[in-house]
């Protein structure tokens, strides 16, 4: 892999060739190194994660430390602060540890050395940046761990500046330890994964060694790469490294604490004088440290500082540095003057960046990786470009700034090219505040404008739309009679322990409510028993299915709704602030939730967790530990989620009914979202629980050994698992259901044990998500919807980085063999074609997209304070809502709840009838609306037109415009109207629906509820569209209709005069008067002069051509079918004087009679043989044409001189030539007048178009039919038109 | 009971607890008599009498439980019994048992039934049936001794916390609440079931009312009410919420529970929980849609 990556940057291999590679199943481009793609891309991603390490370290800012600082025990420590892998080493998450294809140590070393040309051992280098000592969890690790390249870039700067050198030196040489000074970084760290893992992985060295051989030179071959003391950290005298023993350095965070202890004085020597660029800053302040005088804390900063950046300089990347191994640096600036405590950040330039093609390629290789989602979580990816975005590199040299930005530009770099494929249009549907963070961000600015372009442009089209958050009252399950009542027990004694146990669940529930946030609360202590008591209660009434469903009941209605969400990555909350409508109580709460907890960056990649009260209900299930009870949660989790898998939700309706429907479609489309996110969530619930309880009894706390583990997949495999989860989602995929499906198998497997992942029926479920995932590209479109995609991918991503997945799977190739996509053949268009996520629901679902907003925030904040702490963004809000009086607000907020308060204690029923009843009668509303008052105003409006238009110098665009704005006006009305047909047809259908028996109050709040609920849905759309999509719109094709006719005949008046004036019959043909007119602009508009308007209807015209034709085409059935030539000629007669007479056929249908028959109909009665002369008629019809027939521009073109002379000169048998002519005017007349300008065909291309029929014999068969296809719809639309 | 209500209206129910306290504190000293309510009525002239009395009744009630094992040991029985039979015989008209009781600090009607007991009991010890003692105490016209049966009356009549008369009140206020708030609801045009009906349609915890259609009351959702002809105070209120109140809202939701005699203020305090406190009939009730109330009311049987 090294030596892929070598050969890249060398430029021997081709770029495009490895993007090619990865991008399709090809064999590797570099035939002498065989790399698996699979063993590429993790590589990669180690390779970009340690190259980046010391800019992300940088810094004292880098808000991500924070938490790790804050909460050090939670979790592990999961700071998102070393990239995304600082989140892992905490979450797991063991992408950069040593998976299979990580290669050791020995393969980086080769590709170096051969990359210098200088044996990098030989080369000083140190392990800079980073000292896995102060790494905040080091003390929970354990041997048997793994080192993740995490361990390496957790540690914050402010942490290692803490350590003397002295203990870094010892560190150093320390053989355990996984600092290993030596040949820079990536051989020192990957040769301590090696030590550490080969214990643990001892197949995989193999395939490695193998590569170290053919690339590496022998000696370097020969080494044990594993023994330290065969491999010694270079640039260390080997005495010093064997008289110190090795022991482990604890972390000494520099935080508060730290401040105020005296800094070490320990920086006795420093073994790095003898570098090859001397530093004078470094130089200048030996001088105190030797003597061991204590220095301020600042000092001491700053001399670590120094010391890191000059050993960056030395080392900074091997890789980059063998090519251009000496930096120029500006060394000459005075150092001393430049060691001011004041640490600044270097503002990034792209000019300055080093090596940029270097990095370009490499940019062009994550790329690619990140956008053929070859990477195992695309946004962790995308967490850690933003990171290096906002990484802080605190160097007060002038001179460092280069070395130290050569990495921080890469991240620019990346980002550069990151957003060619689809950064963009994945940010774009980010939140608005991250959308804003991310463009103001002048990095973004400086290294690529056109993304900031873009993301700003992109702010605008963000719709972060939040529905007004559900009412926080939360009730009870209501008691049903139907189901609890005493006839529903098997004894009184049941009933009444029962009743007993629902106020005993209740009780558990509220006083939880009350402690649980308290200081030193246990559940299990305060409430264990009560609950355990339940519990044998229940076993000995036998009421578990009593309970399994209040439980389950509760559950849902507690935690179901997306507003009760108090998991750490809060739902994007910036805009909701701005918001108007959001109920003023959540948005208070929302208020005090920010301002008091803290908002730690968590990274993208959250463990699975029981936000809210969700954690209630895992604490009561662990504390119960009743399997009976279990069992019927399981069976009624499982009956549930496959009835939700089920849900039919309903495509938009097919657009084939016009623009009228889609109005209404919109409507119905936006219903049937709803539905599907509360679906959604609901599974999602669901299917967590269900996953919780079914892998309950063997959750472990750690990771089993491997015994253990191959003893419980041999045990368990026989077993049958709760859920076939293979089979859903099969079946899901086969119906293209998966956004449904996989978002709640998702939460199902995050619930699994460690050894779950390696039953066979979850390995080829994992399997096949893995495959789809890889299948969900963003960045090109499928049938999928983006967004539908966006979450998929999301949930997926998410999936593949939690704990218990192990690390390997997403590396591994054997799922192809283990899981095969089936194709899915069947045609049926399922959910997944449809836009059913929106916005707010992909934040619902994944809560860790809001990192990003954080993380560019806290940069923000950072970057002006040296804090380090998360300045939150608060707009300020007045008091007052503009809208209504609170008072009014605080009234109907009551009357919502009085509603869903209503609901509660009538049968579930009652509330499907009333929200059925309001959804159909709020639709039919919004018909009704469509089809009486829109069409009487477009009506109105365009008798308004004309009589604007009749008078003199008006203006129509003006007129227009003020029409429009009367109609909108005047559509308001439609609100009122809307209202008196909902609360008119409302309580009738409710009336109906419901049962005699129902008591009139209740069915009187039904009617009511119905009429509001009605009203509101049909008004609510009717104000956001009646003056928009409805009137303006209809307006608009009204107005261009009549604007286009107003062309045409005259006003009504003059026309009539014209027809009184005008008795005498047309004159056939008016060679001297038609060619005038006929060019282009001037339309003949009015009837010729003497006009009787006695000419045969466009429509007789048109049948009796049609009839001729048949008999043409076809071949006449009887002897008076057949048209002769006199019969032709007398038709094309007519035409003209259909044609000259205006007064029914406007200028389409003008342009279209022509067209379609005269050629047609002599044409081919010449050909049979009927005596006058085809010439003669073709000349008949070209004179035609001449005339005053076309009007349009391709007409003329067809019937240019040039082609019209070569028809006349046409043989007889070649007479099916005019049809081809025809059909192709038809197309243009077609085009021309259904508005959007054609191609002007060249004349040339023309006759060679009408060469080719020419030449076809059977092409008067095929212009039949193409013919007759075309005009029978058509000519009824223009005849609709020309009125 | 109409002017009882009226009563209600012009007096401050609700006291705070710093009141109360002050109350209790004077009741200490109190007899469950005639005159007692007298004393209390001077002293807290602010106050309603039903209130005061329903305090005091409270109080002396837990006074009495207190204290009850003192006077229930069998050798204390008959020292009050001895002393009874030797007081009748020395002055046949005078209130003897009454005024034993006040000795004893004893609330008269107990002493009275105590005496009795003691008096109907067997030469072998054993005990009149509950009925029989029942009986008699509220008919003392059925004891055959004329004397202890002039006694007895005298004890129960004189008691305003205990005794066969007493209980017959409190049940009657119960009661008169009860359809007081029946008609209050009608009054407003608010469908209900009653407890009967809740019965009959198998509910396991049934409140006074439940309302078909919930209203608001000063903002908070109601879905049932329970009427308490008493004053809540802590103890009371605790036992309510925990036997009754918590039940109720755990099958239908928030409710109101209205203490007519009043209730210490700082137990109002569950009100966003869902339990509201109200000492009358609320006058801010918001309807579920106001056109509700044109509704004809559904009656309960």
């Amino acid at each position: 892999m090294a030596a892929l990556l070598e050969s890249l940057l060398c430029k021997k291999v081709d770029i495009k060739t490895v993007l090619e590679w990865l991008k399709n199943d090809e064999v590797c481009p570099e035939p002498q190194v065989s790399v698996h793609k699979q063993e590429f891309v993790p590589f990669l991603l180690n390779f970009l994660r340690e190259q980046s390490s010391r800019a992300l370290t940088h810094g004292p800012a880098t808000p991500a430390k924070t938490p790790n600082r804050l909460r050090p025990g939670a979790q592990g420590c999961r700071s998102a602060a070393g990239a995304a892998a600082g989140s892992r080493s905490a979450s797991r998450v063991q992408l950069f540890s040593p998976s299979p294809s990580v290669s050791p140590g020995s393969e980086w070393d080769a590709a170096s050395h051969s990359l210098s040309g200088v044996n990098p051992f030989s080369s000083p280098s140190f392990a800079t940046g980073w000292s896995p000592a102060s790494r905040p969890s080091g003390h929970e690790r354990r041997s048997g761990q793994k080192v993740s390249l995490g361990d390496y870039m957790v540690s914050p700067p402010d942490l290692q500046k803490s350590p003397s050198i002295q203990s870094q030196k010892s560190r150093r040489r320390s053989g355990g330890n996984m600092a290993l000074g030596g040949q820079g970084k990536h051989g020192g760290w990957r040769q301590a994964h090696h030590s550490d893992e080969i214990g643990r992985r001892p197949s995989r060295g193999g395939g490695n060694s193998r590569i170290s051989e053919q690339v590496s030179p022998p000696s370097v071959g020969q080494l044990n790469l594993n023994n330290l003391e065969d491999f010694p950290p270079v640039g260390f005298p080997s005495s010093c490294r064997a008289s110190k023993p090795s022991r482990r350095i604890n972390p000494t965070p520099v935080s508060e604490e730290r401040a105020h202890s005296k800094p070490k004085t320990c920086f006795t020597s420093i073994p790095f004088t003898e570098s090859s660029s001397p530093s004078l800053a470094v130089d200048a302040l030996e001088g105190p440290l030797t003597v061991g005088s204590p220095l301020s804390l600042q000092e001491e900063r700053e001399l670590l500082k120094k010391e890191k950046t000059k050993r960056a300089q030395q080392v900074s990347s091997p890789l980059l540095s063998s090519l251009d191994p000496c930096t120029p640096t500006k060394s000459g600036l005075g150092a001393g003057s430049k060691v001011t405590p004041e640490l600044q950040t270097p503002c990034p330039e792209p000019s300055k960046v080093t090596f940029s093609s270097e990095l370009d390629l490499l940019a062009e290789l994550y790329c690619t990786c990140i956008s053929e989602n070859l990477v195992p979580n695309i946004f962790l990816e995308l967490f850690f470009v933003v990171q290096l975005l906002t990484s802080q590199s605190a160097h007060t040299h002038d001179d460092d700034e280069r070395e130290s930005l050569c990495s921080v530009n890469s991240g620019r770099c990346y980002l550069r090219r990151v957003h060619n494929f689809s950064l963009s249009t994945l940010v774009a549907h980010l939140d608005k505040c991250t959308l804003r963070l991310l463009a103001e961000n002048e990095r973004v600015a400086s290294f690529s404008p056109a993304l900031r372009d873009r993301l700003t442009e992109a702010q605008g089209g963000s719709t972060a739309q939040h529905s007004p958050s559900v009412s926080t009252f939360i009730h009870s399950v209501p008691f049903q009679p139907a189901t609890d009542n005493q006839s529903n027990f098997c004894s009184t004694h049941a009933f009444h322990i029962f009743k007993k146990q629902r106020d005993i669940f209740y009780e558990v529930l509220r006083e939880w409510e009350d402690f649980h946030k308290e200081q030193g609360w246990n559940f299990d202590a305060a409430l264990g028993r009560r609950i355990r008591g339940i519990m044998s209660q229940l076993t000995s009434a036998g009421n578990h299915s009593h309970f399994a469903r209040l439980f389950l009941k509760q559950l849902i209605q507690v935690c179901k709704g997306p507003g009760v969400n108090s998991s750490p990555g809060e739902t994007p909350d910036a805009d909701l602030l701005g918001m108007l409508g959001a109920d003023s109580l959540g948005r208070l709460k929302r208020l005090e939730e920010r301002l008091i907890q803290p908002q730690g960056v968590v990274g993208p990649c959250p463990p699975p967790s029981f936000p809210g009260h969700q954690e209630f209900f895992r604490d009561f299930l662990q504390a119960a530990s009743c399997c009976h009870l279990n069992q019927h949660l399981q069976d009624s989790l499982c009956q549930q989620l496959l009835q939700l898998d089920e849900v039919s939700i309903l495509s938009p309706p097919a657009s084939v009914a016009g623009v009228d429907e889609e109005g209404d479609g919109d409507m119905e489309q936006q219903d049937e979202k709803q539905r599907f996110t509360s679906v959604l969530l609901l599974a999602r619930l669901l299917a967590k629980f269900l996953g919780f309880i079914s892998f309950l009894p063997y959750q472990t706390s750690e990771r089993p050994s491997r015994e253990i583990r191959d003893a419980a997949v041999a045990l368990r495999s026989k077993s049958v698992p709760v859920l076939d989860v293979c089979a859903v989602l099969s079946n899901s995929m086969k119906r293209r259901r998966t956004i449904l499906t996989v978002p709640w198998l998702v939460e199902f497997l995050s619930m699994m044990d460690f050894v779950g992942p390696l039953l066979l029926c979850y390995r080829t479920a994992l399997g096949k998500l893995l495959l789809l995932y890889r299948r969900m590209l963003l960045g090109r479109c499928g049938e999928m919807c983006y967004l539908n995609k966006l979450l998929t991918v999301s949930v997926l991503g998410w999936l593949f980085q939690i704990p218990v997945i192990p690390e390997d799977i997403f590396f591994t190739n054997e799922f192809t063999e283990v899981a095969k996509l089936e194709d899915s053949s069947t045609s049926a268009a399922g959910l997944d074609c449809i836009p059913l996520v929106d916005q707010q629901l992909l934040y619902t679902c994944c809560p860790f997209l809001g990192e990003f907003r954080k993380l560019l925030a806290a940069f923000v904040s950072g970057s002006s304070a040296k804090s380090g702490g998360i300045i939150r963004k608060i707009t300020p809000t007045s008091a007052e809502l503009k809208d209504a009086p609170t008072a009014n607000r605080s009234q109907q907020k009551l009357q919502v709840d009085l509603e869903q308060a209503f609901f509660h204690n009538q049968p579930p029923s009652l509330r499907r009838t009333v929200e059925f009843v309001a959804e159909r009668v709020g639709s039919n509303a919004v018909k009704h609306m469509k089809a009486t008052l829109v069409s009487e105003l477009v009506e109105r409006g365009e008798k308004m037109l004309r009589d604007g238009l009749a008078s003199p110098n008006s203006n129509p665009s003006k007129l227009n415009d003020s029409i429009c704005a009367q109609l909108c006006v005047a559509g308001l009305e439609a609100m009122a109207k809307a209202t008196r047909f909902c609360s008119e047809k409302s309580p009738e259908a409710i009336r109906i629906l419901l049962s005699d028996e129902t008591s009139p109050a209740v069915r009187t709040t039904s009617e009511n509820i119905t009429k509001r609920l009605a009203t509101e849905k049909a008004c609510s759309w009717l104000s956001a569209n009646i003056t928009g999509t409805l009137i303006r719109r209809e307006w608009k094709s009204r107005y261009d209709r009549v604007m286009k006719t107003a062309a045409g005949p005259p006003p009504p008046h003059s026309r009539l005069d014209v027809e009184a004036a005008a008795p005498e019959p047309p004159t056939k043909e008016e060679p001297s008067a038609a060619p005038k007119t006929r060019r282009g602009s001037e339309r003949v508009t009015s009837c010729p002069p003497h006009c009787s308007h006695g000419a045969s209807l466009p429509s007789d015209v048109l049948i009796e051509m049609k009839v001729g034709w048949l008999s043409i085409a076809v071949g006449p059935r009887t002897n008076d079918e057949l048209l002769t030539g006199s019969q032709a000629k007398a038709l094309l007669q007519r035409v003209a004087d259909t044609l000259a007479c205006r007064k029914v056929n406007v200028r389409s249908v003008s342009a279209e009679l022509p067209v379609l028959s005269p050629s047609e109909g002599d044409g081919d009665v010449a050909g049979s043989g009927s005596e006058p002369p085809v010439r003669a008629l073709l000349e008949q019809l070209a004179a035609l044409w001449q005339a005053d027939g076309c009007s349009s521009a391709p007409l003329h073109l067809l019937f240019a001189q040039l082609t019209v002379s070569a028809v006349l000169k046409a043989s007889d048998a070649e007479v099916c030539l005019p049809a081809a002519l025809t059909i192709d005017a038809t197309v243009s007349v077609i085009r021309d007048l259904s508005g959007d300008e054609p191609p002007m065909p060249s004349a040339s291309a023309n006759i060679l178009h009408l060469s080719s029929f020419f030449q076809s014999s059977s092409v008067s068969f095929t212009f039949c039919d193409a013919f007759l296809y075309r005009s029978s719809g058509r000519t009824t639309c223009f005849w609709l038109e020309s009125w | 009971m109409q002017s009882h209500a009226y009563h209600c209206n012009q007096m401050k129910m609700t006291l705070s607890r710093a009141e109360y306290k002050e109350i209790v504190r004077w009741t200490d000293q109190l007899r469950p008599t005639r005159q007692c309510m007298k004393t209390l009525k001077e002293r807290f002239p602010n106050h309603s009498q039903s209130t005061l009395l329903s305090i005091f009744s409270l109080e002396y009630q837990k006074r009495t439980k207190r204290t009850f094992s003192r006077h229930h040991a069998p050798e204390v029985i008959d020292g009050h019994y001895q002393r009874y039979l030797s007081g009748a015989k020395a002055h046949p008209a005078a209130p003897v048992l009454l005024e034993l009781a006040n000795k004893a600090d004893l609330s008269p009607a107990l002493m009275a039934r105590i005496i009795l007991e003691r008096f109907l009991q067997g030469p072998e010890g054993e005990m009149p049936s509950k009925t029989v003692l029942n009986s008699m105490l509220k008919e003392p016209s059925l004891i055959p001794d004329p004397i202890l049966a002039k006694n007895i009356y005298q004890c129960t009549i004189n008691d305003c916390c205990y005794g066969p008369l007493v209980d017959c009140i409190k049940h009657a206020i119960g009661q008169e609440h009860e359809v007081l708030l029946c008609d209050k609801l009608k009054e407003r045009n608010l469908s209900f079931l009653d407890e009967n009906q809740l019965r009959v349609m198998g509910y396991d915890k049934t409140p006074d009312i439940i309302l078909e259609v919930p209203i608001a009351v000063e903002g908070h959702i109601v879905h049932w009410i329970e009427s308490k002809a008493s004053f809540g105070d802590d103890h009371s209120h605790r036992t309510y919420l925990n036997e009754q109140f918590w039940s109720y809202w755990n099958r239908f939701g928030p409710g109101l529970v209205i203490y007519w005699y009043g209730f210490i203020e700082e137990l109002d305090c569950q009100r966003d929980r869902g339990i509201l406190l109200k000492d009358g009939f609320p006058a801010d009730i918001v309807l579920c849609h106001a056109a509700q109330q044109n509704g004809p009311p559904h009656q309960p049987q």
